[in-house]
């Protein structure tokens, strides 16, 4: 939650509102590459 | 108010901690692991700072890193959108680790603080002042004067590459920055790559190299002229741009295009470890003298911007020392104060300054009578004669102890005049990279085959290296052309007219040993083939035993000025506990060692056995 609070206030400090829907992306890609390594796997690839 | 300051995760990680605007202690964490440019989390010199200033974690007003990882993810992504398609490997490598590791920093500065002491997330603040700002206030708040410019120079931190500010009374304010790809250092580093140097740690080897390169060969003016028309421009207001197309570090691991340089210069790339030819002397000395022009346009850029008085300077490219002599030649400030850890390490205390200045906006006072803020450096652990008992015992080693100081001092005075060379451990461990006096090797700069020994049997490094030397302040200007503080052994200049001994018409066309094993002067061991020399002046109020001692080796001998370097070997960080420095005496071929007021003596010591190969312990630097 502190991590989101402190993006958003760099963003919106920096006015770099292109960079989020990119940032955005990779964090989902990041998660996606978490979780594909946990027991929700099964779940995740069923999705796809 | 006390506030602690971190580098860490790039190179050279360190902490220091200020107390009520005191910097009490600063250390980098190499100097605990042993690992040489040690990058980790800074746990031992942490737990050191802390423990110094009798604090814990939680009482503590704040935690400072010394830059801002989403600014520099930033420059990241927009680096790569720039370049693309080029550059496509380097994203898809470095993304996972952003993502997964360096975007957290955060999270992961907590976690590791925590496991030095459970703390409350709660209470303790974390702040991240800009990269360039840390080194700004790294050089001004230690600094003597109330109202100066400051100029940093560097790679890269998160955008800026270099920065002139204005620093009065507790303010700093940036005036103009110069961003990446456009990068001083980053152009230096690419040519010490070239050279066959390790980018970020043989920079100064390079600058070493230089003056073998002959000054009057039309090769170096060539080399000149073709930095300037491909690789760099120089623009009047002191900023530069550097043509991207012969460069590879922005999208790519390496520095340059090795095939496109090989094609503009007409040499290849040059093996690492070899005898450097004189191409690439002159090649070094074409780059050095680009880069003293570069820091130069800064310097007066800054000069006329602030219109001050004085400049205070760091960065990476401030430890260059021979730019930073012309600085001091052209007059253009007063005097100049450049911060002895200019490199990362020191962007820990710029941290913690930049949080107790800056951030909570505190008074900042000048003590009139101290040179500067920073004791000489001398900011790192000390270590008690219980400590060299318990050594001693460890190792069965003997030792003689001196309870007269003056006895000790006249005793190793005549042993250096002697030709011995003496591992020197004192007081206080110096921040920052040059050894300063407190954990040294000192030598006798008089005798001409002093450099090739220390090099050679003792440093274990290459030959064409040169050494540095230590000078009482009052005399400096006996021995060279400099009448000024130089505490930090970060100025160049030349050695004294009258005590420089001509060289022969044919001395340029000599190779590169012909010409280190020339008599340079009457203290040969510290004169550079050009003559120059990299002084550091010995205070009587920072260093009072390193002080006595050159009295005393002066009474001796007439001289005041011995060889200084670091108490290491090659590729090995600095020795900090005395065990450190035992072990390093005893693997070389150093004659005495003192510690405290211990001087143990070679030939008293037992025979010393490793299990394995020491050498293989350090990769080369």
């Amino acid at each position: 939650m502190e991590f989101l609070k402190d993006l958003w206030s760099y963003i919106r400090g920096r006015r770099k509102w292109w960079l989020l829907p990119l940032i955005i992306i990779l964090l989902l890609i990041g998660l996606l590459i978490v979780l594909g390594g946990t027991s929700i796997a099964p779940f995740i690839y069923t999705l796809f | 108010m006390t506030i602690l300051g971190i580098s860490a995760f790039y190179h050279d990680s360190a902490a220091a901690i200020i107390q009520d605007g005191e910097v009490l202690a600063a250390a980098q964490e190499e100097r605990f692991t042993r690992i040489k440019h040690d990058a980790s989390f800074p746990v031992n010199a942490i737990k050191f700072c802390l423990q110094y200033a009798g604090r814990s974690l939680n009482d503590l007003d704040a935690v400072v890193f010394y830059e801002k990882p989403f600014l520099k993810f930033e420059r990241l992504l927009e680096t790569y959108y720039a370049f693309a398609p080029k550059g496509l490997r380097s994203f898809l490598l470095s993304m996972p680790v952003w993502i997964k590791e360096k975007l957290f920093l955060k999270k992961i500065i907590r976690d590791e603080l925590n496991t030095i002491e459970k703390t409350d997330k709660r209470k303790l603040k974390l702040l991240f002042p800009e990269h360039h700002l840390s080194h700004a206030a790294s050089a001004f708040y230690v600094s003597p004067f109330e109202k100066a410019a400051i100029l940093t120079i560097d790679g890269v931190g998160e955008w800026s590459t270099a920065s002139i500010c204005m620093g009065e009374g507790n303010k700093i304010t940036v005036l103009k920055e110069l961003n990446f790809p456009h990068s001083p250092g980053l152009l230096y580093s690419a040519f010490t790559y070239y050279c066959g140097f390790k980018v970020n740690s043989g920079e100064y080897k390079l600058m070493g190299l230089a003056p073998y390169g002959n000054p009057h060969d039309v090769q170096v003016k060539k080399f000149v002229e073709l930095i300037k028309k491909h690789l760099v421009s120089l623009n009047e207001d002191g900023s530069i741009f550097l043509h991207q197309q012969y460069f590879n570090y922005a999208t790519g691991s390496r520095m340059v295009d090795d095939a496109q340089w090989e094609k503009l210069f007409g040499i290849p790339k040059r093996k690492p470890e070899s005898l450097p030819e004189q191409s690439y002397c002159n090649l070094a000395l074409a780059v050095q003298q680009v880069t003293e022009e570069i820091v130069l346009n800064m310097a007066r850029e800054a000069k006329k911007i602030t219109g001050a008085d004085y400049l205070c300077m760091a960065g990476g490219v401030a430890l260059n020392s021979v730019a930073n002599g012309k600085i001091h030649d052209a007059g253009l400030f007063k005097q100049l104060f450049i911060q002895p850890a200019a490199g990362d390490a020191g962007g820990a205390l710029g941290a913690a300054c930049a949080g107790y200045y800056i951030y909570f906006g505190r008074e900042r006072k000048i003590d009139p009578a101290k040179m500067d803020a920073l004791q000489g450096a001398y900011l790192g652990a000390d270590y008690a004669d219980q400590d060299v008992l318990m050594m001693s015992r460890k190792y069965n080693a003997p030792y003689k102890h001196f309870d007269d100081e003056d006895e000790l001092l006249s005793k190793t005075a005549r042993l250096i005049a002697t030709g011995a060379v003496i591992g020197w451990h004192q007081g206080r461990m110096e921040f920052g990279p040059r050894a300063l006096g407190a954990r040294s090797i000192l030598a006798d700069a008089r005798d001409g085959e002093m450099q090739k020994k220390v090099n050679e049997k003792i440093k274990f490094r290459e030959s064409f290296r040169p050494f540095a030397p230590v000078v009482l302040m009052e005399d400096v200007s006996d021995y060279f052309e400099h009448d000024d503080v130089s505490p930090y052994m970060l100025l160049v200049k030349p050695v004294k007219k009258n005590r420089q001994i001509a060289f022969p018409d044919n001395f340029q066309s000599k190779g590169l040993l012909d010409k280190l094993y020339y008599q340079r002067s009457d203290i040969p061991a510290v004169t550079h083939v050009d003559y120059s020399a990299r002084l550091q002046t010995v205070h009587k109020e920072t260093n009072r035993r390193l002080w006595k001692l050159l009295q005393a080796f002066k009474r001796y001998t007439g001289y005041s000025v011995m060889i200084n370097t670091s108490f290491n070997v090659r590729g090995e960080p600095i020795v900090n506990t005395p065990e450190d420095a035992y072990r390093c005496f005893m693997r070389t071929r150093m004659d005495y060692l003192v510690i405290g007021d211990f001087i143990f003596d070679k030939k008293d010591q037992p025979e010393w056995k490793e299990k394995e190969d020491w050498q293989k312990e350090f990769s080369l630097d």
